[in-house]
């Protein structure tokens, strides 16, 4: 049985939907990651597991039991704060034993669980440290310490690394990922940085104005993205307006004929290119699809090479390609053929308002 | 500096800064605002400089200068009924309407601070609205509000420790609300939510979270409040029964037939305990960030 189970799970606000009804299975020890931008629901979804925020609708199941209606502190849930929201009258070490203290453990038994949880997360020395004497990063780690001490059935992560600066960024995430695996911990963390997302999570959901665009692996989100929304939102991507004309064959606005998988849906309004399945070659060839263009733009980028390339007057496509030797290096100006196999080409419906 | 380079060089440039004459304005502008700030410094605390020299001369009439110092005044204060039991109430009243302000002032700040509400507006208007009124206007006003009630309910409201305290209250909240929303401004909300999803239920996380980080802002509300409360003569004019005092009121009424420096010995002891006060609050909240 999962662990964690949101059944139908919405919040309205008069007429606004932050979230529009939340079906999702989680499985014991699964880290999910609620990918989306500002406003899309995901927060206030946290919320609503953490307890902050009753639910308009729906059920939350934790273990099988319905938490819907109990307040938060009968939850057994810990959450990370975005801002860490440390006590800044407690040192790190009270700060970590606040939810034992609360549990009525004994102090024997706190000290001990404290001082293990301070060494999981590489902070012995600080203990006796207040907030205000620590750095960034090492508030956030006493965080993730009072989270995990109590032992929590979900661990909720608000955004944790968005404080964070770059360098410490890559670091961390690493080590939330490896630390969340060693103690198998139900996980579900919220973000909008798509490459943070991307790196920690055993499955994805992708949001968007509070309702759930698609869920799945990263490999599921990247090459079969459900509509325009995660395919722009989840890496970059090439955006072709126009219809199908017949299986097999779309019809750009621009007046482009690209061939594409005969089972594509014939609803699709939106083409998607990848720019990695894009490549240049200086004269036509047998490829699917190859159309002439000039290059507007090159970027050299150590391992890879990007350009955009003008195919029509509506249409300049982005093409990533493998830095090799022996590959030619194109300049702005340089005429080349752009070719890619017809199933790179993703016929989307449009997600009903935004990216183009 | 190289000793006697100038002077052994050539078409060397003079010692002096070329502009020496905007040196000297800038410099006579400095000196005229610390003359206007020390004029001004002077004007405030002459009085009450003077007031406490005086509570140790000599002679029971003043002539100044003083023919000699004594510390008997002091010792008289404490001869003078009035000046003890007003004391007493002062201290009794100070502290009641310290502790009910505080039981209305840190719920009512709290939301205020936090949540909106329709109205909000108009209560904040509302708390602030005692200091406007004078202290006569407000002592009469309610003098005739405890009769009317009286009439009404037979409750014993006029002259009244009770009236007195609710009226010291009223004037006091409105320092309490502001100190205390000026502490909680800074207090991040998410503090409360960690403290209820580690298990605390909403009173512990008020008590264990909330609390101590409000308590500067508490320290210096009660202490501010009191100093308030203590030091009002106007109102309390009005409200205290025939032969109840406070330690101004009886200052005012010894020098109805008195002068002499006994009342500056009483003045020197209630400004050192007010001084005190407002100095200990001001290390909790700057007070500057307030008035």
């Amino acid at each position: 049985m999962a662990r964690l189970q949101l059944s139908g799970l919405t919040k309205t606000y008069g007429d606004f939907h932050a979230v529009a009804g939340i079906d999702l299975d989680i499985a014991q020890g699964e880290l999910v990651v609620m990918l989306g931008p500002s406003g899309c629901g995901k927060t206030t979804t946290l919320r609503m597991v953490a307890g902050f925020v009753p639910p308009t609708a729906g059920r939350i199941r934790l273990g099988g039991h319905d938490i819907t209606k109990r307040p938060s502190w009968r939850r057994n849930t810990g959450l990370v704060f975005q801002s860490y929201a440390l006590f800044p009258h407690l040192t790190a070490a009270e700060n970590v034993g606040f939810g034992l203290r609360m549990r009525k453990l004994s102090q024997a038994t706190i000290a001990a669980k404290v001082a293990e949880a301070l060494r999981l997360v590489r902070l012995e020395g600080l203990a006796d440290r207040l907030p205000r004497e620590l750095s960034g990063g090492q508030q956030q780690r006493v965080a993730l310490a009072r989270a995990l001490v109590i032992a929590p059935d979900v661990l909720l992560l608000d955004e944790p690394l968005s404080n964070l600066d770059a360098k410490l960024r890559a670091e961390v995430r690493v080590e939330i990922r490896e630390l969340q695996r060693k103690l198998g911990l139900t996980t579900i963390m919220v973000t909008h940085d798509q490459e943070e997302a991307l790196t920690m999570a055993d499955r994805l959901v992708v949001m968007s104005h509070g309702k759930v665009q698609q869920i799945g692996s990263q490999r599921d989100l990247y090459e079969h993205p459900a509509n325009t929304f995660v395919a722009g939102f989840v890496g970059r991507t090439n955006f072709l307006r126009g219809r199908v004309e017949s299986p097999g064959l779309f019809r750009s606005q621009s007046g482009l004929a690209i061939r594409c998988s005969k089972a594509a849906p014939s609803a699709g309004g939106t083409l998607a290119l990848r720019p990695e399945r894009l490549s240049m070659a200086p004269a036509v060839s047998a490829a699917d699809n190859a159309f002439p263009g000039t290059v507007e733009f090159a970027s050299y980028l150590g391992g890879i090479l990007e350009y955009y390339v003008r195919l029509t007057p509506q249409d300049r496509l982005l093409v990533q390609v493998p830095n090799r030797v022996g590959d030619p290096l194109h300049e702005v100006g340089d005429r080349v053929f752009l070719q890619w196999p017809a199933q790179a080409s993703l016929v989307l419906a449009d997600d009903g308002g935004s990216t183009s | 500096m190289l000793p006697d380079a100038a002077s052994s060089v050539e078409g060397a440039l003079p010692l002096e800064p070329a502009s020496a004459s905007f040196v000297d304005s800038r410099l006579i502008g400095r000196i005229a605002l610390l003359a206007a700030a020390a004029f001004g410094y002077a004007v405030i605390l002459a009085p009450l400089i003077f007031v406490c020299w005086l509570s140790f001369f000599s002679n029971e009439i003043v002539t100044f200068p003083p023919s000699g110092y004594t510390l008997r005044w002091f010792a008289r204060i404490f001869d003078q009924n009035n000046f003890v039991s007003g004391f007493a109430t002062s201290l009794q009243v100070g502290v009641a309407a310290t502790i009910g302000g505080l039981l209305l002032g840190i719920p009512a700040s709290l939301t205020l601070a936090r949540r909106r509400f329709p109205g909000r507006e108009a209560l904040n208007t509302l708390l602030v609205l005692p200091l406007v009124v004078p202290g006569i206007v407000a002592g009469t006003a309610i003098y005739v509000f405890q009769i009317e009630i009286e009439i009404a309910t037979e409750l014993p409201l006029l002259g009244s420790r009770a009236g007195l305290v609710l009226a010291h209250i009223m004037i006091t909240i409105p320092w309490t609300v502001r100190l205390l929303t000026a502490s909680i401004a800074g207090f991040d909300r998410s503090i409360e939510e960690a403290a209820l999803n580690l298990g605390a239920t909403p009173l512990q996380a008020f008590l264990k979270a909330t609390l101590p980080v409000i308590k500067p802002g508490i320290v210096a509300a009660a202490l501010f409040s009191f100093v308030i409360s203590f030091g009002n003569l106007e109102m309390t004019l009005f409200l205290v029964a025939p032969g109840q005092t406070t330690l101004p009121i009886a200052i005012l009424q010894y020098l109805e037939w008195r002068i002499d420096p006994t009342i500056a010995a009483v003045s020197l002891l209630q400004i050192v305990l007010i001084a005190g006060g407002m100095l200990i609050a001001d290390r909790y909240v700057k007070l500057t960030r307030v008035l």
